[in-house]
């Protein structure tokens, strides 16, 4: 029989200060009628200066072991999406299967901006149908406020902290990786870009100074390039799956703005009540934005089986993924 | 359908208006109720219906349903 891959548990976490549309108004010239109108946010978790990404990873692949019944012993890989790693080596992956216990299995961290996740669902489902795993922790974590430039009112009202975890496994019952699209287009990658700190533009005092660390982003470009994206990446997955729009109980994107989810919703020509908006709690946490939903939906009871999810997500790189996941009746 | 109709019927679809609103002279933002998103998408579908591509900076410039009409015909699209 063909090998198969399923999500059997996810798990997620954030950090517990909350920044509140009101906060920003006190620290930009902003409003909290413009972050609603715009971007759909309310509230976002940040993390304290004493906590990093692999800290909220652990804990939401804790979480997801737990969902799953997983033992440290029974996880054979774990890898983490981030564009904000701990360090840039060692990986932030290596820090966390250390802290779950795992025994010297293999770690690593790999960037595809907000596709993070999304790209790690079809790597994980890769490796199970190949036969080279049984059991991978996958995992998108990111601490993006490190990196926010508080002054730059058009970006810092959009980013959060967050981490969230799917545990993988060759045996159901759970979430079936069905047909699925990714790619990038690094012509366009000017568009969203931290442009100091690696061996382009290494961290000195002048980088620091210029604000070169921070996220720089040009976002009715991106708010285009998002829009097209997220529509063909559905598309095309649902294409390679065999599974009609009609027949799709649950929209899960990428939560970077209200105002693209719901385009993403209208291509799909689904009402609201199948689409799962927490952007309004959360913000934009890149990587970690579509497992922490997928948790929240599974913990709410939002997707009893038989369920045809469809995940979405696009981001820095530019990188575009969707997947299918069906959770069988 | 001319383009005049045309133009229109897609402002219709993305904005939710009236068609006697859509006039020459409105103005997306002021008239039509229009936010800085609105116009994005807008292009975005004056971009797939008329196969063309309005760089940023275009778009920056058309604010009126005339200046979108006046840019398709000066770009090639056929009445
Ligand atoms: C960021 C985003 C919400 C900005 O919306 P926008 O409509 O493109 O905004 P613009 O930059 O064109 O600005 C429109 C106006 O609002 C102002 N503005 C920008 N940010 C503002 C804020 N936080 N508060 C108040 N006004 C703001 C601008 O200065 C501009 O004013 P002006 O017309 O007087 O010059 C939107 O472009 C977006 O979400 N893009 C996608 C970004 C994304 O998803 N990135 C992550 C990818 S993973």
């Amino acid at each position: 029989m063909k090998r198969q891959a399923f999500i059997t548990g996810t798990g997620h976490a954030v950090p517990e200060a909350i920044l509140t549309n009101a906060d920003l108004e006190k620290m930009v010239d902003t409003s909290d009628e413009w972050i609603t109108t715009r971007t759909g946010i309310k509230t976002r978790h940040i993390t304290d200066s004493n906590t990093a990404t692999s800290d909220l990873a652990t804990t939401a692949a804790a979480r997801a072991m737990e969902a799953a019944g997983w033992k440290p012993e029974d996880v054979q890989a774990l890898f983490i999406a981030t564009v904000t790693p701990d360090h840039a080596f060692p990986a932030t992956a290596c820090l966390v299967a250390d802290r779950l216990g795992l025994s010297r299995v293999p770690a690593w961290d790999f960037a595809a901006g907000c596709s993070g996740f999304v790209y790690g669902l079809i790597q994980a489902r890769a490796f199970v149908e190949s036969g080279i795993f049984d059991r991978i922790l996958v995992i998108g974590a990111e601490c993006l406020t490190k990196i926010t430039n508080w002054k730059d009112r058009a970006s810092c009202v959009l980013f959060g902290d967050g981490a969230g975890a799917a545990a993988i496994s060759s045996q159901g019952p759970g979430g079936l990786l069905g047909g699925y699209h990714w790619g990038s287009d690094g012509a366009i990658s000017d568009l969203l870009v931290q442009a100091a700190g690696g061996s382009r533009n290494p961290a000195t005092h002048e980088t620091v100074e210029a604000g070169m660390h921070y996220i720089a982003m040009n976002g009715s470009e991106t708010f285009k390039h998002a829009v097209r994206a997220m529509r063909e990446s559905c598309l095309l997955a649902l294409e390679m799956d065999g599974t009609d729009k009609s027949d799709v109980d649950l929209l899960i994107s990428h939560q970077a703005n209200y105002r693209i989810i719901d385009a993403t919703a209208r291509a799909l020509e689904l009402p609201p009540e199948k689409v799962y908006v927490n952007i309004d709690r959360y913000g934009n946490t890149s990587s970690a934005s579509i497992p922490i939903a997928l948790d929240e939906a599974m913990r709410r009871g939002i997707i009893t089986p038989p369920k045809t999810v469809v995940l979405a997500a696009f981001g820095a790189g530019l990188t575009w993924a969707g997947i299918i996941v069906k959770w069988n009746g | 359908m001319s383009l005049e109709n045309r133009v229109t019927e897609i402002i219709v679809n993305k904005l939710g208006v009236r068609a006697e609103e859509v006039s020459a002279e409105a103005n997306f933002q002021t008239d039509l109720g229009a936010d800085s998103l609105d116009l994005v998408e807008l292009m975005m579908d004056f971009e797939d219906s008329f196969k063309l591509k309005i760089s940023d900076e275009d778009s920056s410039s058309l604010k009126s349903v005339g200046d979108v009409i006046k840019y398709l015909k000066a770009h090639g699209v056929e009445e």
